[in-house]
């Protein structure tokens, strides 16, 4: 028969391993820690006509480095632009007014995120509540419209041939190398 | 012949509706009611002992040596790629969302849930059950609901626990042994990894999975034959039933969660 | 139907079965308070099932139970759970909770139903092991004890709310002669002591008619013999007579049945179409 104090107190080390697995899943796996500190920030919006594949929580960089994330993205009605909204970390004040916004790929399958180029504007910077209008966003590059229009000019460039049309096949491939 | 087959299959039908009916008011049963908290929490740490604590070396090893595993493996291919900075982060997502609960709920099928069983078989072919039932107190509030609890309580604990010392073992063998940059090995996990996606949504998984294995365990045992033989075949049940039901569920749970994106 | 005072246990044209078969088929017994009543009859005759009954933890096809008055069928969950709480039961292996020690097993219900201190808990304990002579064995684990004693302890359980009505289910089955004598005198000294009434279930024919009172016989679910010890002794018949003397033969024969001896040995074997 065990001691109901060494019950108790294994089960109080038990309860406090499990709250410290989920202090470190939470800090050190899933970085929350660096989450927690950018949630508050100020938002501004930006319109693109076309978002691509961009999701909430999705990265916003200027040169490379996080400096936000997407918080909100919805369709405005009239120009059928995508309305997206950006929480900004409150350290950077310095965003200038005509700072464009483009949303890019990491690499050739990643994740879309939003790139800022800051402007000229030396004197206005961007403050909670401003919009980059559609003028000054880049909208997602789509990789299937990029194969299609090089398709396309190829195919305005030469005329199809039946010598064209049959695959080059010089080198045979030897199984195993 | 063809009317005789159809026949048969609205009879198991008719069976499985009923055995679900009795399951699900078993377990209403034994959950609601007024609960006694003053002994409850006393009996629910006795149990959590059981349930929990006993099973914390099968649970740690386990997940030491499937960390271990993963960063070896991923290593060896990521590494073809050059990607082997990526080391971090498929070790959290693969442990995060899936390996952490599920293979914590089989481990706990295994230790905790087939031992419930048997505990539980045990009292009831030795008529204890019965005894305290003659003596005015209800075995399913006496009996089943700490244990219930304990086992949902300890599930997603051990489950928490699984993951974090898998992820350890996984940086022990990626950083210390294989060389990969210990900063791009957590720098990486931190950018994949959400709290309150794969964190929490594993979280979520492990409750269920420590409602489902811990209901079936106590069923399997109140339930049982009440021989010995009889007691084996339950312990069987409990850990086949509750290994399926997991897997089957995870699916189904993982379709729901990170289906959309 | 009015209550009768003498009557604790009344049980009226009873009825039940298991699937297809039956189990009683339309038996009356009566339990007069104070008194020791033995239900004999052989394996598989139902006798633990009649226990269960009059607990209420299986429900009859037809007919009434009625424990002080209180038809046991018709009862709530809510007043079944009261009314267990005036009946002990010892079943046959004891029963006792094998996780908690002997002391704790008999402060068990007290424990449950009563808000009583710790102190006065502790008393009652010792007082209820005391009189099964087991006061020294409190701290002992249930594994540690011989089966004996573990009915003693599981008695002292019984005993620990002071029950109107105690029921025992085979008590001396499977005990040594020592033991037995033990229980036998527990058995009647409490009752005659406590003023309870008892009931018995054996088949332990020797044992159960030196204290008893009163003694039912069931066999294929009816009662088939009743009266007290020594008429039972001097004047029963047929199959009632055969059980209490434990004659090997008579109307329940000794061999299975079969086909003529000879003719078996001669070689006509059944079924087999050589």
């Amino acid at each position: 028969m065990i001691k109901m104090r060494t019950v108790e107190i294994t089960v109080g080390l038990f309860l406090i391993a499990g709250i410290l697995s989920l202090l470190m899943l939470s800090l050190q796996v899933s970085g929350l820690s660096h989450f927690l500190r950018e949630e508050p920030g100020y938002k501004i919006k930006a319109d693109f006509a076309n978002i691509g594949g961009l999701k909430i929580r999705g990265r916003v960089t200027l040169a490379g480095v996080v400096i936000g994330r997407v918080s909100h993205i919805e369709l405005e009605p009239q120009s059928f632009n995508a309305t997206v909204t950006l929480t900004i970390n409150p350290k950077v004040t310095y965003l200038p007014l005509d700072t464009r916004a483009s949303i890019q790929t990491a690499g050739l399958l990643g994740d879309n995120y939003i790139s800022l180029t800051p402007g000229f504007d030396q004197h206005a910077f961007l403050k909670e509540g401003d919009v980059i209008p559609a003028e000054n966003t880049d909208s997602a590059i789509v990789l299937e419209n990029l194969v299609s229009q090089f398709l396309a000019g190829q195919a305005s460039k030469e005329p199809p041939s039946s010598g064209a049309a049959a695959p080059p096949s010089p080198v045979k491939r030897e199984k195993g190398n | 012949m063809i009317v005789r087959r159809i026949q048969a299959l609205g009879r198991s039908g008719l069976a499985f509706v009923q055995d679900a009916g009795h399951t699900s008011l078993f377990l209403f049963n034994s959950l609601v009611g007024r609960p006694d908290f003053i002994h409850g929490t006393e009996r629910l740490i006795k149990q959590l002992y059981f349930v929990g604590v006993l099973s914390l070396l099968i649970i740690t090893l386990s997940g030491l040596f499937i960390g271990m595993v993963l960063a070896l493996q991923g290593y060896t291919t990521l590494v073809k790629f050059g990607a082997e900075q990526a080391l971090g982060q498929l070790i959290a997502l693969s442990l995060v969302r899936e390996l952490g609960p599920v293979v914590g709920a089989l481990l706990f099928a295994g230790r905790a849930g087939s031992a419930l069983t048997a505990e539980i078989g045990l009292m009831k072919s030795s008529e204890q059950l019965s005894s305290m039932e003659m003596m005015g107190v209800d075995p399913l509030k006496r009996v089943i609901a700490p244990r219930f609890w304990a086992g949902q309580i300890a599930m997603p604990v051990l489950s928490l626990i699984f993951t974090a010392v898998a992820i350890l073992g996984g940086y022990m063998v990626g950083v210390e042994w294989l060389g990969v940059d210990s900063g791009a090995f957590w720098a990486n996990m931190q950018a994949a990894v959400d709290f309150d996606t794969d964190v929490v949504n594993g979280i979520i998984k492990s409750i269920v999975f420590g409602t489902v294995v811990t209901w079936i365990a106590v069923y399997q045992g109140i339930e049982c034959e009440p021989t010995a033989e009889g007691i084996g075949r339950a312990t069987t049940r409990t850990v086949v039933y509750s290994s399926l039901a997991t897997l089957g569920l995870d699916f189904f749970l993982t379709a729901v969660m990170f289906g959309d994106t | 139907m009015k209550q009768n005072l003498d009557t604790i246990v009344e049980i009226r044209d009873l009825h039940f079965s298991r699937g297809t078969r039956v189990i009683f088929d339309g038996i009356d017994i009566d339990v007069k308070r104070g008194k020791v009543t033995a239900v004999m009859g052989p394996s598989g005759s139902g006798k633990t099932t009649l226990l269960r009954l009059i607990g209420g933890q299986l429900l009859p096809d037809s007919g009434i139970i009625k424990v002080e008055g209180e038809n046991i069928p018709t009862l709530s969950r809510v007043q079944l759970y009261k009314v267990r709480r005036w009946i002990g039961m010892l079943f046959q292996s004891g029963a006792l909770f094998t996780d908690l020690t002997v002391f704790e097993n008999v402060a068990f219900p007290l424990r449950e139903h009563t808000q009583l201190p710790e102190s006065m808990i502790y008393d009652l304990v010792l007082m209820k092991l005391q009189a099964v002579g087991l006061r020294g064995a409190r701290e002992l684990m249930p594994s540690q004890l011989s089966g004996g004693m573990a009915r003693r302890v599981a008695l002292a359980r019984a005993l620990a709310l002071d029950p109107l009505l105690i029921m025992f289910d085979e008590p001396f089955a499977g005990q040594d002669p020592i033991t037995m004598g033990v229980l036998v005198k527990l058995i009647r000294l409490l009752n005659d002591s406590l003023g309870m009434t008892t009931i018995i279930v054996s088949h332990d024919v020797q044992e159960t008619l030196t204290i008893a009172d009163y003694v039912y016989v069931i066999a294929d679910g009816r009662v088939i013999g009743q009266g007290t010890p020594k008429t039972l002794m001097e004047s029963a018949t047929g199959w009632v007579k055969q059980f209490i003397q434990g004659l090997p033969d008579g109307p329940v024969p000794f061999h299975y049945p079969a086909q003529d001896y000879a003719r078996d040995l001669l070689g006509e074997r059944v079924g087999e179409n050589v």
